[in-house]
């Protein structure tokens, strides 16, 4: 069971996380000019913190086989 | 040249394939080896979430205004990052009460409420009737700007209107007719529709692959890659604005910030998702990886959203196109004909599958929820009596089916120019995210009453229909334009677009506001006022406490009456069938150990609650409360009744804890206990070990002491020269076995902290001296070199002068033994350290094997094999070392290999005076 809770923790966690990352005012440190890898800034931003977060739900979500013992 | 016929020959060819698919999967799932029970399978079949909207729509979007478009699926992945705590509790309850849909679900939680599950079907129905018109629109413009082909004409400016509405109607009435083929051929009792679920995984992966061919046609094959087409679109003044594209919009970032919220909403509570996500899962495991795939596929579908939403700006600079069409205009003007048409068919399956599991989910409900319970107590059709329900069920889904599309049609007539299609399917949006409160409070909220959902959810549903559709007619002309401008009657506060004065929001943010407001206020505020019934109480306590339940058993614990069970077969048997009735039955008396119909069920509680919940796998939980009811006599129970059999409950559980618990710490203590009883055998075995040694030990000098002086004794005729050798041995064994009393004596003084110890001020340099020259004697005897090199000035060291020098006389004498004479050197090197003096005693003798330098500290050790090497000493005298340095607080230890010599070294702190 707690192997369950803790899980769900994090998960909470990582919502939590992807909430501050998509939202003002961190989103509004990107909305500037220029871009990276010919990629306007704001867009390039917004598709890595999502590539990272969809990353991080996966170790989340397969990590129960290491959490169990 | 793309023939209307070739079009429409290729959309045919493509539904044939998913029926085929469709009839594949339910075969192999009748013959119990399913296709979809794959969590692959399960996450595509998700992605029915991504429709017609984001096929086209997304590029719209990012062709008006940049990243609107990404709310939409980000809210998802935040949303499903919750999904570990709140929809594997939803999985869990619909499992064990047969929830066979959203309206059924939260009926079901609120007493299994008839009006609830109707008020929420109604809601549902005309939420979603906007984003089904959304899918016609889709097909038929589609159709109607690819017949054209190779010229690029846009619908509107064609005189053709008429006909592309007829097109809607025909796609309407196909769809219809598919959907029933799918999804009602026969009565699942556990409403799974397992082919048109593999249907629906095949459609995902069309419509990404499609999807993603435009996307890599556009950024690589018209342009350069990504930084290409992003440096055309900046170096556009037009365009370059939206490369910073939330700077512009007024209330950017809380528009951004609602859309996410309703989205987050939108991926729970929209009836298809609710289908395909708790109602067709199989598995809650699955969810595990859906988790996570499922927002990789909706990345994926996006990535190639900006570059054709930019490349379409680029190609159709004057605006003459509409950004809803880039995806297939593109290729169009490319010349692409195939791809051209691989798109259609993309839209047409995100399209499709949004319908077809849309429209079963809803008439479901429509049938469960809004017709059954009428009918059922509608007395004068006498529906009790009649022996099997079945055909009537599918009937009422299928006229259901039919009546949604076309209701999704007159939407479109009606009102389905003025918007694009995103625009459209927010509006539908916002109507389920209404369901949220109630949802969401129902399952972690046991406070949460019926009247308080049925409040909650009417002031919601009512502001949404005043702020979102009612303006939506007013534009397509139907109602007066002036409604939106000066207000009804011309009050200027109650604008629909800005209710109360509130302004300078976009529309869906300003109707998300105040119906979430009305919604959420009048749930919570109504559950505290008015106290629930015994039945809410119960449906409560079901719902919120599911994951302590054992299973199905538990609901039987608030039933009290009396049954017969051929009644309860009949009941089920005129809804399910009686083949699938007696499956139940037979199924139901295996798992009590008896034989049905040939042993005869008693009609308890638990037999009647199973009914129960089978039934409600067919009509619904609150239809079926109903005519259980109908058949048993059931004694009501109050609500202090069912308060206290949820505290015996609720008491039970905290006992199990509490046994639980001290069962952890039972089984803790008995591991320490055990591990206890290991170390005192070991202790045992040792001290035996010991005790055999030293006898052992003794016994040596004691028998050669004793042979000799027996030999002296009864030989007087013995020389002289004889004589005295003899004396000599029986002196040195003598010696040997005082000095091995001395040492047994010592190592118990040392090991039971009896042993004396003076401490004073040691110089190391003299003790080495002092040493060397004792032990000189025996070096010059056996010819062995010995060097010592010790600093000019060392620190002393505060320890037992006496003991350090017997640890010293200790290494070197073993030093000695171990150096063959004539080629034995010896090495000892004073050193002074970080915090203390070191000293290594090096010699060149054969050496110790690694596994052997671990145990030469035990007592009794000694290395070699002691059956032919003769044994050098008592073994006890390392020991003993080692306990003098340790307790001066030093280390002795050894380094060495084969071969190679043996260095002992020991250090002694400074300055810890002791």
């Amino acid at each position: 069971m707690s192997d369950f809770e803790s899980r769900g923790q994090r998960f909470v966690a990582l919502c939590m996380l992807g909430i501050l990352l998509f939202n003002y005012p961190v989103l509004a440190l990107f909305n500037v000019p220029g871009s990276v890898f010919g990629i306007p800034v704001l867009y390039a931003y917004i598709f890595i913190a999502w590539v990272a977060l969809i990353a991080l739900m996966a170790m989340v979500a397969e990590s129960h086989g290491r959490d169990r013992h | 040249m793309l023939h209307g016929s070739v079009i429409i020959f290729t959309s045919f060819a493509y539904l044939g394939l998913l029926f085929a698919i469709a009839y594949f999967a339910d075969q192999r799932a009748d013959a119990g080896r399913p296709v979809i029970a794959s969590p692959y399978i399960y996450s595509l079949s998700l992605a029915v979430y991504a429709t017609a909207w984001t096929f086209y729509g997304s590029v719209g979007r990012a062709a008006s205004d940049g990243v609107g478009f990404l709310p939409i699926y980000i809210g998802p992945t935040l949303m499903i990052a919750l999904w570990w705590v709140v929809m594997r509790k939803i999985l869990r309850i619909s499992k064990q009460n047969r929830i066979t849909s959203l309206a059924d679900f939260i009926a079901s939680r609120y007493g299994k409420s008839a009006l609830l599950g109707g008020l929420v079907t109604v809601i549902a129905v005309i939420g979603i009737l906007p984003y089904i018109s959304l899918q016609l629109k889709a097909i038929s413009t589609s159709y109607s700007i690819l017949v054209q082909y190779p010229e690029i004409v846009m619908p509107a400016q064609l005189d053709a209107e008429p006909i592309r509405q007829d097109t809607a109607l025909w796609v309407a009435m196909i769809l219809a007719a598919f959907t029933i083929a799918f999804g009602t051929r026969n009565l699942d009792a556990a409403e799974h529709h397992q082919g048109m679920v593999a249907a629906i995984a095949f459609e995902s992966t069309v419509k990404l692959l499609a999807f993603l061919a435009v996307g890599i046609f556009v950024t690589y094959g018209v342009y350069d890659g990504f930084g290409d087409v992003f440096a055309r679109a900046a170096a556009v003044p037009k365009l370059h604005r939206m490369m910073t594209p939330l700077d512009g919009v007024a209330g950017g970032y809380a528009s951004w910030a609602w859309l996410t919220i309703l989205s987050m909403m939108a991926i729970m509570f929209l009836p298809r998702q609710f289908q395909v996500t708790v109602i067709e899962n199989l598995d809650e495991k699955h969810l595990n990886k859906a988790i996570w795939l499922f927002p990789v596929y909706m990345l994926a579908i996006n990535v190639f959203v900006l570059p054709i939403a930019f490349g379409g700006l680029l190609r159709f600079p004057d605006g003459s196109v509409d950004g809803d069409t880039f995806v297939l205009t593109l290729p169009m003007a490319e010349k692409q004909e195939l791809l051209a048409l691989l798109v259609f068919i993309g839209g047409l399956s995100a399209a499709t599958g949004m319908v077809i599991v849309e429209t079963i989910a809803l008439s479901t409900m429509v049938c469960n929820d809004l017709v059954m319970p009428v009918l059922l107590r509608l007395r004068g059709l006498r529906l009790n009596e009649r022996p099997d329900l079945t055909r009537l069920l599918l009937g009422i889904r299928r006229g259901a089916i039919v009546l949604i599309l076309l209701l999704g049609y007159l939407y479109f007539k009606l009102a389905g120019e003025a918007y694009a299609l995103v625009s459209i399917g927010l509006i539908s949006f916002a109507a389920v995210a209404q369901f949220a409160p109630v949802v969401l409070g129902g399952i972690f909220w046991k406070g949460g009453t019926r009247a308080g959902a049925l409040c909650g959810l009417l002031g919601g549903f009512a502001v949404w229909l005043y702020t979102l559709l009612l303006p939506a007619l007013a534009r397509s002309g139907w109602l007066p334009i002036g409604l939106l401008e000066h207000g009804p009657f011309g009050i200027e506060l109650l604008k629909p677009l800005e209710l109360f004065g509130l302004s300078g929001l976009d529309q869906i943010t300003h109707a998300m506001i105040w119906s979430m407001l009305a919604n959420v206020g009048a749930y919570v505020g109504v559950s505290l006022a008015v106290s629930p019934s015994a039945d809410e109480h119960r449906q409560a306590s079901l719902f919120v406490d599911v994951f302590r339940q054992t299973g199905e058993a538990e609901g039987a614990r608030f039933w009290r009456g009396t049954a017969s069970a051929p009644d309860l077969f009949n009941l089920l048997a005129r809804f399910q069938g009686v083949a699938s009735a007696d499956g139940a039955f037979r199924e139901y008396a295996a798992g009590k150990g008896r034989r049905w119909p040939d042993d005869g069920l008693s009609a308890d509680a638990e037999l009647v609650h199973h009914v129960e919940v089978q039934l409600a796998g067919a009509i619904g939980s609150a239809s079926a409360r109903v005519m259980v009811a109908s058949v048993v006599k059931e004694e009501a129970l109050n609500i202090d009744e069912v308060r206290e059999i949820l505290d015996e409950a609720s008491q039970v559980v905290v006992y199990s804890h509490r046994l639980k618990q001290k069962s952890h710490e039972l089984e803790a203590a008995t591991a320490e206990l055990r591990a206890a009883n290991e170390r005192l055998k070991e202790l045992d075995r040792m001290k035996d070990d010991f005790v055999s040694t030293v006898t052992h030990e003794l016994r040596t000098p004691l028998t050669s002491i004793r042979a000799f002086t027996q030999i002296l004794l009864e030989d007087p005729e013995i020389e002289l020269e004889q004589r005295k050798k003899f004396l000599g041995i029986i002196t040195k064994e003598s010696e040997r076995l005082t000095r091995l009393i001395n040492q047994v004596l010592d190592v118990s003084k040392i090991e039971s902290g009896k042993a004396e110890w003076r401490a004073a001020s040691v110089d190391m340099k003299e003790v080495i001296s002092d040493t060397v020259t004792a032990m000189s004697q025996v070096f010059q005897e056996r010819h062995i070199e010995v060097e010592v090199r010790t600093p000019d000035r060392v620190s002393v060291v505060s320890a037992d002068v006496d003991r350090i020098i017997q640890v010293m006389l200790n290494l070197l004498s073993n030093a000695v033994k171990f150096c063959e004479p004539g080629k034995g050197r010896i090495a000892i090197v004073l050193s002074e350290q970080a915090g203390g003096l070191r000293v290594d005693v090096r010699d060149n003798g054969p050496g110790i094997d690694p596994e052997d330098q671990a145990v030469i500290f035990d007592k009794f050790r000694q290395v070699g094999d002691t059956l032919t090497d003769k044994p050098h000493g008592s073994g006890l005298g390392l020991h003993i070392s080692g306990k003098i340095v340790e307790h001066f607080g030093g280390r002795l230890w050894v380094e060495s290999s084969r071969g190679r010599g043996a260095c002992f070294s020991f250090t002694l702190p400074t300055g810890a005076g002791l």
